[in-house]
């Protein structure tokens, strides 16, 4: 059970809203990048996000650029899991590669600052703010695969090859 | 039942009958990564305890984003990445050797290829049939490995073209558009496939920049027929045993089909901030641009610069207005050389820029103002895009860049050719 605050975005959050690229000199430097995790699209984010909170946004999140950095900064400023009515699909195959969960689900309803509690294995979002619950699209199996090994990394140093 | 192009090309590389909804491991015949992405790849591909390259000679890096290097930190990645083409013996194309699907497309795509990129514009070398998509630095560096990946085979939406593009419109407004239409998630995780007789007119040119877009749509590829316009290209490339035919069948089965008429069109520029967000040139008249930025990989072609070279022939640039242009590799640089088009635009008032991802990104060679106005060929428009999110882009062809370019303010090319 992940339990944290929602933070909320809008549609159309971009790889350029959480890792510009004005920043490209920091990819290497991770925690100093990660400082700047969603600057254009919420200047106050980072500094406000705590360890286990989730963001939680509209359609299209992580639109854009196949730069894994925008996940990875994400993961490593201890966001939970990201909740979005839509993903864009390489954004979507590297949070999972990265064994960042992304749950595909109606989150109208959900409110800046909401404390949820996400069930992964059953799949359900409860909105304790709100006193509602949602549920979430399973993962296809070999991204479900995947995520349970932690990433994509974990899995092929276990597997040592695609195991579909 | 027939196929889609992308369940031909997925079914040939996994050794499979590949259908839309199936899981797949294909083999990648092509996989790269440049060098924003390429640091996290080689760090990844050594967290994985790979110690060779799965195919060295299919493998590349191209230092294209930071090309020449702005700062301490990109100029140290640019030292990772030589230093791991020495260890691996992978290729490497240096700084000023061209944007990488630029390169791609003029000497290593060709039809039937499965092609995976550690940058989202990768899809551009669908225009030559090639099944070519982007993906993360962790699945690139598994690709470097394994020499392999998986996809799930997409859903195809055929995309039909009639007609020709009337004077002053071009493919670039062609790709504004239907984006506008679907919008920036109307094809998310599915293949694009271009048809129709209005393709018999359409140069590779034009064909890359509408695969290159495929993305700003959501889509996994953007896929055209291998025909006898890409044979005319592969040849002139010096490529012509590259070549073979490829269409998806007849009795293919489809998402769904859109129609456009490339005759009913008009300059489309897209608004901030996003690309989606499109309205017609003539419609945004009176709105003052203070840089034009002409280039990258979607606009940056030889064709591109001709264009904006015809239209700024014996003018000059608005004084209010930088103009500059980046060609997308050696070749365009060299060949617009020859034809005298940089001497055209440097006595036009342009800055040129080395080839590479100039101004497109935000690193560097162009960075905007806060409040400044730009109107770029490039596909993106995101806040922040252009290195300032206090800034304003706006996406349109080459034709009304050049025709902004020269009254300071968004302007329908048409009235200026
Ligand atoms: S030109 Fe722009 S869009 Fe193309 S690869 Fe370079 S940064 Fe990306």
């Amino acid at each position: 059970m992940l339990r944290g605050k929602a933070f909320k975005f809008g549609d159309n959050i971009s790889t350029d809203h959480i890792t510009p690229g004005r920043l490209a000199h920091l990819r290497s430097n991770l925690p100093e990048l990660a400082k700047h995790v969603l600057e254009d699209a919420d200047p106050t984010f980072a500094s406000r996000v705590k360890a286990g909170d989730f963001i939680v946004a509209g359609n299209n999140f992580g639109l854009g650029s196949s730069r894994e950095h925008a996940p990875l900064v994400i993961k490593m400023v201890g966001v939970n899991a990201i909740l979005a009515k839509s993903v864009a699909r390489i954004f979507f195959r590297n949070a999972i590669n990265l064994g960042l969960p992304v749950l595909i689900c109606n989150t109208d309803n959900i409110d800046d600052g909401d404390e949820l509690e996400v069930d992964l294995a059953r799949g359900t979002v409860n909105d304790i703010t709100r006193a509602n619950q949602l549920t979430f699209g399973k993962l296809p199996e070999v991204m479900l695969h995947i995520l349970n090994e932690g990433g994509l990394i974990p899995y092929i140093k276990k597997y040592g090859d695609f195991k579909l | 039942m027939g196929k889609t192009l992308a369940e031909k090309i997925l079914s040939q590389k996994s050794g499979s009958d590949a259908r839309s909804g199936d899981i797949v491991i294909a083999q990648v015949d092509l996989v790269f990564a440049q060098d924003t992405t390429g640091p996290l790849t080689i760090r990844q591909f050594q967290a994985c305890g790979f110690e060779r390259l799965a195919n060295p000679e299919k493998t590349i890096l191209f230092l294209d984003h930071a090309a020449p290097s702005p700062n301490r930190g990109m100029s140290n990645d640019h030292i990772l990445l030589h230093q791991f083409a020495q260890q691996t013996g992978c290729l490497i194309y240096d700084v000023g050797e061209g944007i990488c699907h630029q390169i791609v497309a003029e000497s290593l795509a060709k039809p039937g290829d499965v092609i995976v990129g550690a940058d989202s514009h990768t899809v551009t070398a669908g225009a030559l049939a090639a099944f070519a998509t982007g993906m993360g630095s962790s699945d690139v560096a598994i690709a470097f490995g394994l020499g392999k990946t998986w996809f799930r085979v997409p859903e195809s939406i055929k995309i039909m073209v009639s007609g020709k593009f009337p004077h002053g419109v071009e493919a670039k407004d062609f790709v504004l558009h239907l984006i506008g239409t679907i919008g920036a998630d109307g094809a998310t995780y599915k293949a694009l496939e271009f048809g129709g007789d209005g393709m018999d007119n359409m140069s590779m040119s034009e064909r890359f920049t509408i695969a290159n877009m495929a993305v700003e749509a959501g889509a996994k590829v953007g896929l055209f027929p291998a025909d006898r316009i890409t044979e005319g290209y592969l040849s002139s490339q010096g490529r012509g045993d590259h070549y073979q035919p490829m269409f998806a069948d007849r009795d293919a089965s489809y998402e769904k089909t859109i129609n456009f008429d490339l005759a009913a069109l008009e300059p489309t520029v897209a608004k901030p901030h996003n690309v989606d967000n499109v309205a017609l040139a003539r419609e945004l008249k009176g709105t003052k641009i203070q840089q034009v930025f002409i280039g990258t990989c979607t606009n940056g072609r030889l064709e591109d610069i001709a264009i904006v070279a015809d239209t700024l022939k014996g003018k000059r640039r608005h004084p209010e207005t930088r103009l500059i242009v980046a060609p997308a590799s050696p070749q365009v640089l060299l060949t617009a050389i020859r034809a005298g088009y940089i001497h055209t635009l440097v006595e036009a008032g342009a800055i040129i820029l080395p080839p590479g991802c100039g101004a497109c990104l935000g690193l560097h060679q162009g960075v905007l103002g806060d409040g400044e106005f730009c109107l770029s060929t490039a596909n993106r428009n995101f806040k922040g895009r252009m290195g300032n999110p206090e800034a304003f882009i706006y996406l349109g062809s080459p034709a009304t860049a050049a025709a902004t370019a020269l009254t300071g303010e968004i302007t329908d090319p048409r009235e200026v050719m």
